[in-house]
C-alpha cells in the first residue's frame, strides 16, 4: 500500500489547550481510510492540522511524501488536498454553479474544468436543478452535496471529509456515502473520513483509526475494527 | 416645468458624484465586507496627487493614469500595513481604525496642501457638442464616467474568475482558503480597486467643488446613504441610490425647506427607505439558517 | 455569525469572575479618590476633570446600547444635544430651577430615545449606523434652522448662566458642578449597574448575542430594544444636561457629528459592555485631542488618527479588556503550570 499522507507523532493544542497527543496516521493511495470517535475526540483537530487551519501542532504531516505541516493552507489545498469542512463551508451567498466555479479556481484547463462540471453533476443530479439558486437555499443534504462537488471540482488527490452526515436524514446519508463510494472506485481519489456514524463510514472505508481523548486507541482494517468488541459496544451500539 | 427640470439634471449631475463614490464604497465591501469610513480621504488625496502631477505640466490624460496608478499602489498598501492587522478583529474595531485613517489622511493633506481650495480641471471641453441647457458638458461627462466605472464593476464581479473569488473571500475566508485562494492577496487587490474607482471619483468631483482637504466629507455621508439605500453589496442600486439622493437634495433644496436643512431632509427620506426596506431597494434577499 | 461575536463580546455581565474585593473595593477607592479632587486641583483642570465624568455617563448610555444591546449607533452626539438644549431653554426661558431641569432633559431624551428606537428597530449594522449618523447630522441643522429660532437661539446658540452652589456650602461654583456632576454619575452607574447584572441586562445581552433565539424563549425583542435605546438616550441627554451646566453654552456647532463619532470612539477604546471602560473611554477623548496638539501643531489629527489606530492594534478590546486581560493572566500564572483549565469543546 502506497502512502498519500502520513501523520507522524503529531500533537496539537489550541493555544495553552492540548487537544491531541502524538497522533500517527496513514491514509493509504487509493483508499477510504476512516477515522472513528466521540464529539471532543480531536477528529476535527486532525483535520484541521492537516490543513494547518487555526491550530498549532508539532510533529510531521507528509502528503505524498513532502512535509506539508509548516505551509500556508491554500499552498497545502493547491497540492492537491480538499477538505470539506464541518459546517459544509459552502459559499451560502453565492449560486451552486458560483460554488463549483470556486472550487476550480487554481486550475487553469478550461476544458478539464467543464468536463469536470459535467462530472460532478453525474454523481449529484440535484445541483443541476439548483444550478442558479443560492447555495443558503438548498437543504441540508443538498449542501453537502455541494461541498463535495466543490471539493471534487479541485481534481484532489486527497479528500478529507469531516463528518458529511451530520444533521442529514438517515436516507439522504445512505445516498451521499453511496456516491462517495463510487467516486473513491471511479476516481480513485484517497479519503480521510471522519465519523460518528460509525456503521456508515465503515460499511465503505478499507481501513480505520478510533481516536479518544486526542489518542488513537485503535488501528486497523475496517473488518477488523468494526469486529471489535468495544467498538461495537460504544460506537455501533451492540 | 423648466424650473424643475433644472433641478433634476442638477440633481443627476451632483447625484453622479455621490454614484461614483458609491461605488468605491460598494468595491471595498463586496471584497472585504467592511464600509471603509476613509475612502472619501483617500479620494481626496489622490485626487491632489493628480493635481501635483497637472502642476507639474503633464497632460491631463498622463496625470489621470498615473493616479489610477498610484492610489492603487496605496490602496494596496493601506490593506497590507493598516487593516490587516486588524482584520479578524469584531467591525467597531474595524471602523474604529477607519475613523483613525479618515483623521490621519485629512490632516496630512491639510499640512502637505494647505486648506485653500484648488481649482482642479475638467478633462470635458467647454463647450462640447454634448453640452446643453441643463447640463455642462463636465456634468455630462461625469454622468457618463459613473455609468461606465458601473458597467465595468458590474462585468468584474459577475464575469471574471477575480471578480468571483474576492466576492467568495469576503463572504467567507476561509472556505476561500479550502479552494486554494490567496485570501490577503484579494483582500488587498479590493483596496487597490476600490482606491482606483475613489481617485476616479475625486478627480470628477474637484471640478464641481473644487479641491480642498474637505471637499470629501459631505460627498461620502450621501455616498453611503445612497449605497445603502440601493443595497450596500449591489452596484446597480448603489448608483441608482447616488443618483437618487443626489436629485432628493435638491429637490428638498429647492422646494422643501431650502439649504439650511436639505441634508436632513435628505437623510430623514434615505432612513425613511431603509426602514420600509431594510436592505436597501435592490439589496439581496439573504437566506441565514438558524 | 451574530452580533456579539461581530461585536467582540461573548455573555460578560459586567463584574463577572472578579472577587468581591475587586467589585466593591476598587470602585470605592476611586469614588473617595474622585471626591477629594477638587480639594486639590482648581479651575481648567478641575473643569476637565467634570467633563471626563460628564462623558462617562455619556459613554455608559451609549455603551448601554451598543456594548450590551448590540445596537450600534454613531448618532448619540444627539441626544447629548438635545440634552443639553432642553436644560438651556428651560434655564433660559422659564423659571425651573437646573436641578429640576436635568431630570426634565432626561426625560425628554428618553421620550426621544424610545422614539427613534421604534424605526430604527427594523435596521441592522450598517444600516443602523447610517440612520444614528443621519440622526446627529441633522441635529445641529435642525437647531440652526431659523423656524425654531426663538426658542435655540440659531446660529448664536444661548447662554447658561453659570450654577451656583447652595448658599451654605464653603465652595466655588466650578468646585459645585463638580460634585453635581460626580454624584449623578454615581447614582446613574449604580442604577446601570444593578440593571446590568440583573435579568434585565441578561435580557439585553441575549437579545445582543442570539435575537433569534431569544425571541423564541417569548421575550418580547422589539420592546426591549426601544426601551434599552431609550434609557441609552437618556443617559447619554443627562451627559448633555450636565454639559451645559458645565460649559455655560450650547450652540449648533459644539454638537457635531464629531461628538458622535468621539463618543463612539470612548466607548470602542474604553471598553465595550464594561463599567469601567466608560470611564477609561471618557479619559480618553478628553485628554488624548490635547496630548495630540501637544505634540505636533501642525496636524494634531494626524497624531489622534495614530493614537486611535495604535490602541485598536494593542488593546482590541479597548482599556477595560485589556485589563481584564492583564488580570486573568495573573490569575492563571498563579495556578500551576500543569492545570489548566478545560478549555471549549474539542474534536
Amino acid at each position: 500500500m502506497t502512502v498519500i499522507l502520513e501523520l507522524r507523532q503529531v500533537s496539537a493544542a489550541y493555544g495553552l489547550i492540548p487537544v491531541l497527543r502524538s497522533i500517527d496516521l496513514v491514509v493509504g493511495r487509493g483508499e477510504i481510510t476512516a477515522l472513528l470517535g466521540a464529539n471532543g475526540a480531536g477528529k476535527t483537530t486532525i483535520m484541521r492540522a492537516i490543513c494547518q487551519i487555526m491550530v498549532k501542532t508539532t510533529g510531521e504531516i507528509r502528503f505524498a511524501g513532502e512535509r506539508i505541516d509548516s505551509k500556508a493552507t491554500e499552498d497545502i489545498v493547491r497540492l492537491g488536498v480538499a477538505h470539506v469542512p464541518d459546517g459544509r463551508g459552502t459559499f451560502v451567498g453565492l449560486t451552486v454553479e458560483e460554488n463549483l466555479r470556486m472550487g476550480s479556481y487554481t486550475r487553469h484547463d478550461r476544458d478539464g474544468v467543464a468536463n469536470d462540471l459535467v462530472l460532478v453533476c453525474e454523481y449529484f443530479p440535484r445541483l443541476r436543478e439548483r444550478w442558479r439558486q443560492q447555495a443558503g437555499t438548498l437543504s441540508g443534504g443538498e449542501q453537502q452535496m455541494l461541498a463535495i462537488a466543490r471539493a471534487l471540482m479541485l481534481r484532489p488527490k486527497l479528500l478529507l471529509l469531516d463528518e458529511p452526515s451530520f444533521g442529514l436524514a438517515p436516507i439522504v446519508v445512505k445516498d451521499i456515502f453511496g456516491i462517495l463510494h463510487a467516486i473513491n472506485k471511479h476516481e480513485g481519489i484517497s479519503m480521510l473520513l471522519v465519523e460518528q456514524n460509525a456503521r456508515m463510514a465503515l460499511s465503505i472505508a478499507a481501513r480505520a483509526y478510533v481516536i479518544e481523548i486526542g489518542e488513537i486507541v485503535l488501528a486497523g482494517s475496517a473488518a477488523q475494527i468494526g469486529a471489535e468488541e468495544a467498538v461495537r459496544r460504544v460506537y455501533l451500539g451492540y | 416645468m423648466q424650473a424643475l427640470l433644472h433641478q433634476v439634471f442638477s440633481g443627476l449631475a451632483t447625484g453622479g458624484i455621490y454614484a461614483s463614490m458609491a461605488l468605491a464604497l460598494v468595491m471595498i465591501y463586496r471584497s472585504t465586507h467592511h464600509v471603509n469610513f476613509a475612502q472619501g480621504e483617500l479620494a481626496m488625496f489622490s485626487t491632489y496627487l493628480a493635481w501635483i502631477l497637472l502642476q507639474t505640466g503633464f497632460p491631463y490624460w498622463v496625470a489621470f493614469l498615473v493616479t489610477l496608478a498610484v492610489s492603487f499602489a496605496i490602496g494596496v498598501m493601506i490593506e497590507r500595513l493598516v487593516v490587516r492587522p486588524v482584520e479578524n478583529q469584531p467591525v467597531l474595531v474595524v471602523v474604529i481604525v477607519f475613523i483613525g485613517l479618515l483623521v490621519i489622511i485629512n490632516s496630512l493633506a491639510g499640512w502637505f496642501f494647505g486648506y485653500t481650495p484648488k481649482v482642479f480641471p475638467s478633462p470635458f471641453a467647454d463647450h462640447a457638442w454634448y453640452a446643453n441647457t441643463y447640463l455642462s458638458s463636465h456634468e455630462v461627462g461625469m454622468i457618463a464616467v459613473t455609468l461606465l466605472l458601473l458597467v465595468m464593476i458590474f462585468s468584474f464581479f459577475r464575469f471574471t474568475s477575480l471578480g468571483l473569488a474576492m466576492r467568495a473571500t469576503a463572504q467567507n475566508p476561509l472556505s476561500s482558503r479550502l479552494v486554494g485562494v490567496r485570501v490577503g492577496r484579494m483582500l488587498a487587490i479590493g483596496w487597490g480597486l476600490a482606491a482606483v474607482v475613489g481617485a476616479v471619483a475625486g478627480m470628477m468631483a474637484a471640478p464641481v467643488v473644487y479641491l480642498d482637504p474637505n471637499m470629501m466629507s459631505g460627498i461620502l455621508l450621501y455616498a453611503f446613504a445612497g449605497a445603502l439605500m440601493g443595497g450596500i453589496d449591489n452596484p446597480w442600486g448603489a448608483v441608482m441610490g447616488g443618483f437618487i439622493v443626489g436629485v432628493l437634495e435638491n429637490l428638498a433644496g429647492a422646494y422643501v425647506v431650502g439649504t439650511e436643512l436639505k441634508l436632513s431632509v435628505a437623510l430623514v427620506i434615505i432612513v425613511g427607505v431603509l426602514v420600509v426596506r431594510p436592505l436597501g431597494m435592490f439589496g439581496g434577499r439573504g437566506a441565514s439558517r438558524v | 455569525m451574530n452580533v456579539g461575536d461581530r461585536l467582540g463580546l461573548s455573555g460578560g455581565s459586567p463584574t463577572a469572575g472578579q472577587s468581591a474585593i475587586w467589585r466593591i473595593g476598587a470602585p470605592l477607592l476611586v469614588l473617595v479618590l474622585a471626591s477629594f479632587l477638587p480639594v486639590l486641583v482648581t479651575g481648567y483642570v478641575l473643569f476637565q476633570f467634570t467633563l471626563v465624568v460628564i462623558y462617562a455617563i455619556a459613554l455608559l448610555g451609549l455603551n448601554i446600547l451598543t456594548g450590551y444591546n448590540g445596537q450600534i449607533s454613531l448618532g448619540h452626539g444627539a441626544f447629548y444635544a438635545i440634552g443639553a438644549y432642553t436644560v438651556a431653554i428651560l434655564l433660559d426661558k422659564t423659571s425651573v430651577p437646573y436641578w429640576l431641569a436635568i431630570p426634565i432633559a432626561a426625560a425628554v431624551c428618553l421620550l426621544a430615545g424610545f422614539l427613534f428606537g421604534i424605526p430604527a428597530l427594523r435596521l441592522q449594522g450598517l444600516y443602523l449606523a447610517l440612520a444614528t449618523f443621519a440622526l446627529a447630522v441633522a441635529i445641529p441643522q435642525l437647531l440652526k434652522f431659523h423656524g425654531v429660532e426663538a426658542w435655540t437661539g440659531g446660529v448664536q446658540g444661548i447662554t447658561v448662566s453659570r450654577t451656583q452652589p447652595p448658599s451654605n456650602l464653603p465652595i466655588d461654583p466650578d468646585q459645585w458642578l463638580y460634585i453635581l456632576s460626580l454624584g449623578i454619575a454615581v447614582l446613574m452607574f449604580a442604577i446601570g449597574w444593578n440593571f446590568l447584572r440583573g435579568p434585565p441586562g441578561r435580557t439585553i445581552m441575549a437579545i445582543r448575542d442570539h435575537p433569534i433565539a431569544a425571541a423564541a424563549l417569548g421575550i418580547h425583542v422589539a420592546r426591549y430594544k426601544a426601551i434599552t435605546f431609550g434609557i441609552s438616550a437618556m443617559y447619554t441627554g443627562v451627559a448633555g444636561a450636565l454639559g451645559a451646566l458645565a460649559a455655560q453654552f450650547v450652540s449648533p456647532d459644539s454638537f457635531s457629528f464629531f461628538l458622535s463619532i468621539s463618543l463612539l470612539v470612548g466607548v470602542v477604546v474604553g471598553g465595550l459592555a464594561s463599567l469601567s471602560g466608560a470611564i477609561f473611554g471618557a479619559m480618553f477623548i478628553v485628554y488624548i485631542p490635547n496630548l495630540a496638539d501637544e505634540i505636533s501643531k501642525a496636524a494634531p489629527w494626524a497624531i489622534y488618527g495614530a493614537v486611535l489606530i495604535g490602541c485598536m492594534y494593542a488593546m482590541p478590546r479597548g482599556i477595560a479588556g485589556l485589563l481584564q486581560a492583564i488580570k486573568r493572566w495573573l490569575l492563571m500564572s498563579r495556578r500551576s503550570p500543569q492545570g489548566s483549565p478545560q478549555g471549549p469543546g474539542r474534536r
